[in-house]
């Protein structure tokens, strides 16, 4: 407060040319009033933007609306759509695109992530510098960065495919991780590690950090071994950061689209086709919006369940 | 082990558990690299040298990736192009080594400045809004508040896909659709929730006291909120700031499904730059560098505050 900071500075001029008559009416307004004044814009542009065209998708899910025939008769359909996702062989298979994206993403993430927190933890020399450097992909787009991958990947000429060449003796252009069935799956996964574990990295740092340092003086004045003090102390002390990081990917991968979009978009054929690309296509490709708004339905009610637990586990977080 | 020196506390991992430690991470530091590293040097090849085999480190830099970023090209005969006056520029002189001449400016330019406009005008109304409510939240027994509270991060957390096709209807109705203003719109709602958890946990952060002495001293409500509150959460207004303006600059999936032409920012841009016979990938690699930098400065000055930014303020830490 003592600083005149430019803010300070703006809000004094702000203040200063407030005519009288104005501030005389301001004063007169009740905290209440000001708390409602305050928050209510923020909660109209949500109720805007998102729940308005929520309460919409809803209603159109138990139509046949197409987007792309706005003239068109619109019947109501009741609950078919819903019924025919449930049953929809395409939509079972996204669901199991998505769950081996969502695993193998996490399960990577978390087993990189955690390691190499633990090791910066070690607090080496210059730790606070390469932390940083490794929190970089984290922060760019995903699109943009995705679709640069794009070219690594490239058979013969990809640096990706030079590498492992280089590595295995593999002829650089005997494989091609985006056109191919069983690596498409696998190339996704790679860039999202690539990208996301210093996310993981992140949290879990914090985590190992907010262990306070007597309780592994504590364990070593028992004679306590430095493997079961890692399994005692730091693993239980760190699980509720490890659990944040771990279902905030789950929510973040379970409705990827930017990157997949560009890397693979789906293929080959509709190999990588998590859910986000089956309802981009159904809605904006073959424009079955009744059909697609039913399947968005059921990811928003799943994501609302997942943000539900979320949340719970931030303020377990926040209460430590 | 531990034991040996008694200058270090028992939790002071060893000189040797410190140095194979630091090693690892980095080299897990430099191969994270590599992707951005051969982004950045892709921009300075030749289109011939991008895509030669093996992949080449060592090579003559050039612009011509900036050049064709920036233009579009049409090819000439050689007669034609040996009857234009001497080229004047860098550009000039490239575009015609590769028997073309410059038709025009490419939609790079453009693309980049709406994203510009739509990441700052997104970015300042919801840190606007996202502090009001915030205070709102921080000072004022609001009912329901924690109930609000997950409503406003619920949003955030939703597919983007999925609220894309009403808002796709929406837009189209109201004439929003590929305009600057929608889009600034639809960021800031996704942003406002962000900004509402981050700037909520900074204002807790300031002691209600400071405001409690400014209104004895006759000040209103108002006034020390202005003169007492945001002065206190200017660098927690920052660091919210450029969170959300990276969110606004790295959107893709929304830019892509709302926006073809005159409002369409970068991302959805990017991956369509072509040239002559399939990808320009020294052009692309040189709008991603320019695209990533900004993203790179603000990353460094956030540093401090990227787990907060990253955890809605949960993690102070």
């Amino acid at each position: 407060m003592s600083d005149s900071t430019p803010i300070q500075r703006l809000a004094d001029q702000a203040a200063a040319k407030t005519p009288p008559r104005v501030v005389k009416r301001i004063r007169g307004l009740s905290d209440r009033a000001i708390a409602w004044a305050f928050i209510t814009p923020t909660i109209l542009l949500l109720l805007a933007i998102n729940i308005f065209p929520l309460i919409w998708t809803i209603q159109l899910s138990f139509t046949n609306y197409r987007a792309n025939r706005p003239n068109a008769e619109v019947e109501n359909v009741g609950i078919q759509n819903y019924e025919r996702i449930l049953t929809d062989s395409d939509i079972w298979f996204a669901m199991q695109a998505t769950a081996h994206f969502v695993f193998w993403t996490i399960a990577l993430q978390t087993l990189i992530g955690f390691s190499l927190a633990y090791l910066i933890d070690r607090k080496f020399r210059g730790h606070a510098f390469w932390t940083t450097i490794i929190l970089i992909p984290m922060m760019l787009s995903p699109a943009v960065v995705g679709n640069f991958w794009r070219f690594l990947y490239q058979p013969q000429i990809g640096l990706f495919n030079y590498i492992v060449s280089f590595f295995t003796g593999l002829p650089p252009s005997s494989f091609e991780m985006l056109g191919t069935v069983n690596l498409a799956p696998w190339s996704i996964i790679i860039v999202d590690t690539w990208m996301w574990t210093p996310y993981v990295m992140l949290i879990c740092l914090a985590g190992l950090r907010s262990i306070p340092d007597y309780i592994y003086e504590a364990a070593e004045v028992d004679r306590a071994s430095k493997w079961r003090q890692f399994w005692t102390i730091t693993i239980p002390m760190a699980a509720p950061f490890i659990m944040l990081a771990v279902l905030f990917r789950g929510i973040e991968n379970f409705k990827m689209f930017d990157m997949v979009n560009l890397l693979t978009g789906g293929g080959p054929g509709s190999t990588t086709e998590v859910a986000s690309i089956t309802l981009k296509r159904e809605a904006f490709e073959k424009w079955r919006t009744g059909y697609s708004s039913a399947f968005a339905i059921i990811l928003f009610v799943a994501v609302f369940g997942l943000a539900n637990i979320y949340v719970k586990a931030l303020n377990k977080v926040k209460n430590r | 082990m531990s034991g040996k020196s008694s200058a270090h506390s028992v939790v002071e991992p060893t000189p040797v558990t410190k140095r194979i430690a630091g090693a690892v991470v980095i080299i897990y530091a430099l191969i994270s690299m590599i992707p951005l590293f051969w982004i950045f040097i892709t921009g300075f090849k030749s289109p011939p040298d991008s895509i030669s085999y093996p992949p080449k480190i060592v090579f003559e830099p050039t612009l011509e990736g900036y050049c064709n970023l920036f233009t579009t090209r049409t090819r000439q005969t050689p007669d034609y192009i040996q009857s234009l006056p001497p080229a004047t520029e860098t550009c000039d002189e490239i575009t015609r080594s590769r028997n073309m001449v410059i038709a025009g400016a490419s939609n790079y330019l453009p693309r980049f400045i709406n994203s510009v406009v739509i990441a700052f005008g997104s970015t300042f109304l919801a840190v606007a809004l996202g502090t009001l409510t915030a205070y709102g939240f921080s000072r004022f027994r609001v009912p329901l508040a924690d109930d609000l509270l997950f409503f406003i991060l619920s949003t955030r957390m939703m597919p983007p896909i999925a609220v894309a096709i009403p808002i796709y209807l929406m837009y189209r109705e109201l004439g929003l659709s590929d305009t600057a203003l929608g889009m600034i719109l639809l960021y800031t709602a996704i942003n406002v929730s962000l900004a509402v958890w981050l700037l909520k946990g900074f204002i807790d952060e300031i002691p209600r006291e400071y405001e409690e002495a400014a209104m004895i001293d006759g000040y209103t409500r108002l006034q020390a909120f202005v003169k007492v509150v945001l002065p206190q959460a200017a660098t927690g207004i920052a660091a919210t700031a450029i969170f959300c303006l990276i969110f606004a600059w790295n959107e893709y999936a929304f830019a892509v499904l709302l926006t073809s032409g005159s409002a369409q920012t970068a991302p959805p841009f990017i991956p369509t730059i072509i040239g002559e016979g399939g990808m320009d990938w020294p052009a692309v690699a040189a709008g991603t560098t320019i695209f990533l930098i900004p993203i790179l400065v603000f990353t460094v000055l956030l540093r401090k505050h990227l787990l907060r930014g990253i955890t809605f303020g949960a993690v102070r830490k």
